[in-house]
């Protein structure tokens, strides 16, 4: 049921229930902390930066979206021990506040267009941590486009996968 | 100005929260150069995620135990077989080795050399990882409790798996790999002997860097540790080279496969005590005679008369003995009898089996000079069907024997010395009076 709306057409913001808004980022940190060790090619899917841009975009509210993706990149920081804290935290921040702004504008319940977006976000989210990791931490990371590209479309395809997971958690406000 | 704040309420908020997590971030980098406390967050973080994986590793492990050892135990047999078999083989390559690694410590010991060795180590499983493609770590359930601190090197048995990075917890440590874009292991060319670093690539792949473009490197060269980062200790093996290729500058690029399998860990060792010292030979006062009795080749072997009555060798001796009606290795197709030559004459170039013998016989001849050394009681090698082999020890041995190994063998005696003992014997071919 639409409760807000645009000039051109109506959307609908969806909230979460206190315990899926808390275990969803939780277990996807854990999944990603774990998974890899068994499945090694895991660690080309960033679990929590795809739960930060569905919450996003479902709420469709800024100052959550930014909210979420500092809290969960903060998180995913700490359990990063060679990489200060606050790495992932930027990089997610501006994410969650982009996806979330975007969220407002385009249909986002298409399985396309929720792949596009996940592609667009997942090399923007590179792209600031490469930048901070760098600029700011002085780490000599090597950037490599056809890398971050297959990542991005791995990604994009695990994504779509997930939100329709996701969308089941959703509650209609 | 608070119209301003309201109008753009969402964007103040953003800047708010980067400036706060850029402010951190300043802290900490700042900081890193000393010996900064652990996040309390990181803290936090790590104890929340470890018990969870912790018990998933518990009950994964459990389960596939009882699956294994009480149900599915298909095939035991013949592998057991196999690695009985497999023994044998480690066992004779093992006395193969052990001679000359005994005669590279006699040489570190001339020079004056310090080896380092691996003294202590703590076995620990791996319960967690990063996650991130960007930061290729581990976590492992030993912490500082049980000895680990920031630095140690953290090994398999194949190979280099990386270090302990710091911020080391009671029961938890973290562990930076050496397939990181942030590590970096002294390493050296097992055949050219040239030194690089082995580094991580954001594609997860390990390179090997600092080697010049004009040297050669053959694929297939394996990659040892250097010991130049004073964390792994020398002689480990890092990986294997699996493509070479022109890279930038004046550097070679130089793909390594790791020796150890990175994507599949679950249990490690942590090295948390390295050790110097000098190599253990007992022989401080090596005369040239004795030196010289090493290198020169024995006394060929005197055809000896069949005789059943020839006396029992006076000092240690090897008895070689082929089986009745069968040629002894190296007599040129003579049969021979029972023949007796001194330990010395066994020692130096593996002349006891004869030199054109087979590597079985050279490996028999080896496993034979080490249990001379070690003063062995009298024992009985069979080789084959074709060469028995006895050695016997004396019992009170007038040759000085160096000891294979800081721990003395049974029997063996440290004082023994060949004092003007001649380096060979004669056999003895006469009959007594």
């Amino acid at each position: 049921m639409p409760i807000t709306y645009t000039s051109t057409e109506q959307i609908e913001v969806y909230r979460f229930n206190i315990a899926a808004a808390i275990l969803i980022p939780l277990v996807a940190v854990f999944l990603q902390a774990f998974v890899p060790l068994r499945l090694h090619f895991f660690s080309i899917f960033d679990l929590p930066l795809l739960v930060v841009i569905f919450f996003a975009i479902a709420r469709r509210s800024q100052v959550s979206g930014m909210l979420t993706g500092a809290a969960i990149g903060v998180l995913q920081d700490a359990l990063t021990p060679s990489m200060p804290i606050g790495v992932y935290g930027i990089a997610n921040t501006v994410v969650g506040y982009l996806a979330s702004s975007l969220g407002v504008k385009i249909d986002v319940e298409n399985a396309g267009s929720r792949g596009l977006m996940i592609l667009f976000f997942y090399v923007l989210h590179e792209v600031i941590y490469f930048a901070v990791a760098r600029g700011m931490v002085g780490l000599t990371l090597h950037w490599s486009w056809t890398h971050e590209l297959g990542s991005a479309f791995a990604n994009a395809l695990l994504g779509i996968a997930i939100f329709a997971l996701l969308d089941r958690f959703k509650q209609r406000t | 100005m608070e119209n301003l704040i309201s109008r753009y309420r969402n964007l103040t908020i953003l800047a708010v929260l980067l400036f706060g997590q850029v402010l951190g971030l300043a802290v900490q980098v700042k900081r890193s150069g000393e010996n900064a406390p652990t996040r309390l967050i990181r803290i936090w973080a790590v104890d929340a995620v470890t018990p969870l994986e912790k018990g998933i590793l518990a009950f994964q492990n459990g389960t596939h135990n009882i699956w294994h050892n009480y149900f599915y135990l298909r095939g035991v047999r013949q592998e057991n077989r196999d690695l009985k078999d497999k023994i044998q083989q480690l066992e004779i390559e093992r006395v193969r080795l052990s001679e000359d690694a005994e005669q590279a410590h006699r040489l570190q010991a001339l020079f004056n050399f310090k080896e380092q060795y691996i003294a202590k180590t703590v076995p620990a499983q791996v319960i967690g990882s990063s996650g991130s493609e960007q930061s290729r770590s581990i976590y492992i359930d030993k912490g500082s409790k049980d000895g680990i601190k920031p630095d140690m090197a953290v090994i398999t048995a194949d190979g280099v798996v990386g270090k302990v990075l710091r911020g080391v917890q009671n029961h938890v440590s973290s562990v930076l790999l050496i397939d990181d874009q942030t590590s970096g292991v002294g390493a050296i060319l097992e055949k050219s002997r040239l030194q690089g670093v082995v580094r991580g690539t954001p594609a997860g792949e390990v390179v090997l860097e600092r080697v010049m473009s004009d040297e050669a490197v053959e694929t297939g060269e394996k990659v040892l540790t250097s010991g130049g980062d004073r964390i792994f200790p020398k002689g480990l093996p890092v990986g294997t080279v699996t493509k070479v290729s022109p890279g930038q500058e004046l550097f070679l690029n130089i793909r390594v496969k790791p020796a150890a399998d990175l994507g599949r860990l679950e249990e490690v060792l942590v090295i948390t005590e390295e050790a110097e010292k000098a190599p253990a030979v007992t022989d401080e006062h090596i005369r040239a005679a004795d030196v010289l009795a090493q290198r020169l080749p024995s006394i060929p072997d005197q055809p000896a008369a069949a005789n059943p009555f020839a006396p029992p060798p006076p000092t240690s001796a090897l008895k070689i003995a082929p089986a009745p009606g069968e040629v002894a290795p190296g007599s040129n197709g003579t049969k021979t009898t029972p023949k007796t030559t001194t330990a010395g004459a066994a020692k130096p170039t593996g002349g006891v089996a004869g030199t054109g013998s087979t590597t079985a016989n050279s490996t028999v001849s080896a496993a034979v000079k080490t249990q001379q050394k070690a003063g062995f009681v009298p024992a009985k090698i069979n080789s084959g069907s074709t060469t028995a082999i006895e050695v016997i020890a004396p019992p009170k041995p007038k040759t000085k024997v160096t000891k294979p190994s800081s721990e003395p063998a049974p029997g063996a005696s440290d004082k023994a010395k060949p004092e003007s003992a001649p380096v060979s014997q004669p056999p003895t071919s006469e009959p007594p009076n």
